[in-house]
């Protein structure tokens, strides 16, 4: 039904944001888990820096130095003014790292006044690995959507505050790397429900006329299962009427109700849900590849959930 | 059934709301908040009376377009009458309800602390302050609290009910307000806006300026400078007021209200927020765990009689229906889904009881089948919460 998968396992960045609570962190941990299943060396960082990343690989929390994770699994988390003094060690060469102390403190200031200089940090450490090839593919557990525009638009904001100096002369190469389809790509995750879907729909607009990044795919997370067809449907109300349910109940050695009830309520959801997908699908470009993700009853989060998910994403990208 | 507390009085919100002027609903995202908020305000203004108002962020347009809210912005407007009456009710109070427009209330409090025209008109203009009041992220933070005690100074509602904007982190809001007045009061803030030349001389912060200058380039430091000196001047404004800001939300007649799900990541995230707000003496009023699944699917006696119905699909049905394969189809999706939702519903309650420092009032709203998105609704969500 959907379009053949995207080829995200052959970019070399991808951000993955999506509104709080769908699942983003577990989505971009199936991702690092399904390229490095597929032989790719993966960069997978965290730019909340929650720990809950690594969590999702059973590791403790990670910090500006990547560190294996998993097989084939680096994990970081951002962090601005780490990144700051590396940026420094490597364009600036300043010997004395006690003068790089008070800058950092005052960089956050700046940061605080100046929005885009502590995104341009994370985006400009991001690219950096992209640049080094440190990695074939680089995986970011991103901001919340509301946020990922400020960091995507990061360096254009930059390029009109700032007119001359290091930074600026910077913010070429990265902007050369986030416009190229064939190396950057957006995930954005959702789940069937009102709120997500719109502000999924309002992402999409959002990053085609405020960013240079391309959206490469929209993830539905958690979906019910289809439980009935039409066909099913009909001879469900058959066993529903009050002698089949009764006769049923006999043979079960137990009233069926109870479970007629959740299947009811479980048709419901689902029909809720089917509401809300369609209405995505007819708010995104057609072209634009929707993969959906199972809601896993079992288990909710933990590395057993992300090698589930992998596999499920795997699955709708036809890997 | 609501929990008896010493004294004898029912812990409920309905209870709670009738002692409090405000109440901040707060939580992770995704869990219905500014539904519950928008509810609990709702069921104040029908039993309660007096004027209430939701101070909403990102109400689902269908809600919004239902309660007639549509295109309002920091201005507050009355939910009228009718559509009350629509649902069945005819309220005591008022309700009303305002969205928080960021831009709009940076401009508000830069004019009301700006000295002069002439440095208002600056501050408004600069690239650098317009950067701040429309994308900032943490400005959002704050200014939904200052909007706040502002509202509330003015003493138009006997209730305000505040549904907090999303953020990277619950507790960036609470800590908004002393975070402007800090960066206020800065020393580094004081380097930055020194006059360029006593820069050069200054020996300690020499090569602070030399470095910051190679990386930001000299006009954009003397952006920031010019931004900065601008803002000075209303220093002891904003400091004053973030710190007013700060009391109010310790302030007895305050009281926040958690809002989660029993899944395990925002039911972890609510649990280290009730946490945060209990090591700041704040007041955490009431936790409501919102979309608990029905009671039924946590029945062992039914878990294992979907699983003998799992068993038995081919023969269950006989006779019952006009088509024996679908029969047995049917009844074994039927059989499943019952035990998928049993293993969450029941996973979901061992997670409430794990619950760690719950506050008196921990209510509990059952799924619903459909959205919510008119008044019909939010009552129906506030009456399972109120008493």
């Amino acid at each position: 039904m959907n379009p053949p998968g995207p080829d995200l396992l052959a970019l070399k960045l991808v951000f993955v944001t999506g509104k709080g609570g769908v699942g983003k962190t577990t989505v971009a941990a199936a991702l690092a888990q399904l390229a490095a299943e597929n032989g790719r060396s993966v960069l997978a960082c965290e730019v909340d820096a929650k720990g809950d990343l690594a969590a999702l690989f059973e590791a403790a929390p990670t910090d500006f130095v990547p560190r294996e994770i998993a097989p084939g699994v680096a994990s970081m988390s951002m962090d601005t003014e780490a990144s700051l003094r590396e940026y420094l060690k490597l364009h600036l060469r300043i010997p004395v790292v006690g003068r790089i102390g008070p800058l950092a403190k005052a960089f956050d200031f700046v940061a605080t006044a100046a929005p885009g200089v502590r995104e341009i940090l994370t985006v400009g450490k991001l690219c950096y690995e992209v640049r080094e090839r440190h990695y074939d593919l680089v995986v970011v557990d991103a901001p919340a959507s509301g946020h990922i525009i400020g960091q995507l638009a990061a360096p254009q904001a930059i390029n009109s505050l700032v007119k001359v100096g290091l930074i600026r002369n910077q913010t070429d190469w990265m902007l050369d790397i986030l416009s190229d389809a064939g190396q950057t790509g957006l995930i954005a995750v959702t789940t069937p429900e009102e709120m997500p879907v719109n502000e999924t729909l309002e992402l999409t607009a959002r990053v085609k006329e405020e960013t240079t990044v391309r959206l490469s795919a929209v993830v539905v997370n958690r979906v019910l299962p289809e439980l009935f067809g039409q066909r099913e449907e009909e001879v469900f109300e058959q066993l529903r009427q009050a002698n089949a349910e009764a006769l049923l109940s006999e043979r079960a050695k137990g009233s069926v109700a109870p479970v007629f009830e959740a299947a009811r309520l479980a048709v419901t959801l689902r029909r809720t849900e089917a509401g809300h997908l369609q209405r995505l699908q007819a708010g995104l470009p057609p072209d634009l590849p929707v993969l959906l993700l199972p809601e896993l009853f079992t288990r909710t989060h933990g590395v057993r959930t992300t090698h589930q998910m992998a596999q499920a994403l795997g699955e709708e990208l036809g890997h | 059934m609501a929990p008896q507390r010493a004294g004898g009085t029912p812990a409920s919100i309905g209870h709670l709301l009738s002692a409090k002027e405000i109440v901040i609903a707060c939580g992770p995202g995704g869990v219905g908040k500014t539904t519950t908020a928008a509810a609990v305000a709702t069921m104040a203004a029908a039993e309660h009376g007096g004027r209430v108002l939701v101070l909403t962020v990102d109400p689902a347009r269908r809600l919004a377009d239902a309660l007639g809210l549509k295109g309002i912005g920091n201005q507050e407007v009355r939910i009228d009458d009718a559509v009350f009456k629509q649902a069945g009710i005819t309220p005591r109070g008022e309700l009303w309800a305002a969205m928080l427009d960021t831009k709009q209330s940076w401009d508000d409090l830069i004019r009301r602390h700006a000295p002069d025209a002439a440095t208002r008109e600056k501050i408004l203009a600069n690239p650098l302050y317009q950067n701040i009041s429309g994308r900032f992220v943490q400005s959002h933070d704050y200014i939904a609290m200052e909007r706040l005690y502002e509202i509330h100074s003015e003493g138009k509602y006997d209730l305000i009910v505040v549904d907090t904007p999303p953020t990277r982190n619950a507790l960036d809001f609470l800590d908004a307000p002393q975070r402007l007045a800090d960066f206020f009061s800065s020393r580094l803030l004081r380097w930055l806006i020194a006059p360029y030349r006593s820069r050069l001389v200054n020996v300690a912060t020499r090569p602070f300026y030399t470095v910051a200058d190679r990386i930001l380039g000299t006009q954009f430091l003397a952006d920031i400078s010019e931004f900065f000196i601008l803002f000075q001047s209303m220093y002891e404004g904003f400091v004053t007021r973030s710190d007013a800001v700060t009391r109010l939300l310790s302030d007895r007649r305050t009281t926040f209200m958690v809002v989660s799900t029993l899944e395990a990541t925002p039911l972890r995230e609510a649990e280290f927020f009730s946490s945060e707000l209990t090591a700041r003496d704040l007041h955490l009023g009431a936790i409501v765990l919102n979309k608990v699944l029905p009671d039924y699917l946590r029945d062992s006696a039914t878990a294992r009689l979907a699983q003998r119905m799992a068993e038995q699909v081919d023969t269950l049905g006989d006779g019952l229906t006009d088509d024996p394969v679908v029969a047995a189809r049917v009844l074994r999706e039927v059989a499943e889904s019952f035990m998928h939702f049993g293993v969450v519903a029941r996973r979901e309650a061992e997670q409430q009881n794990e619950l760690k420092g719950a506050p008196d009032i921990l209510v509990t709203v059952p799924f619903f089948d459909a959205d919510i998105y008119d008044i019909t609704g939010l009552i129906r969500l506030g009456q399972q919460v109120w008493d």
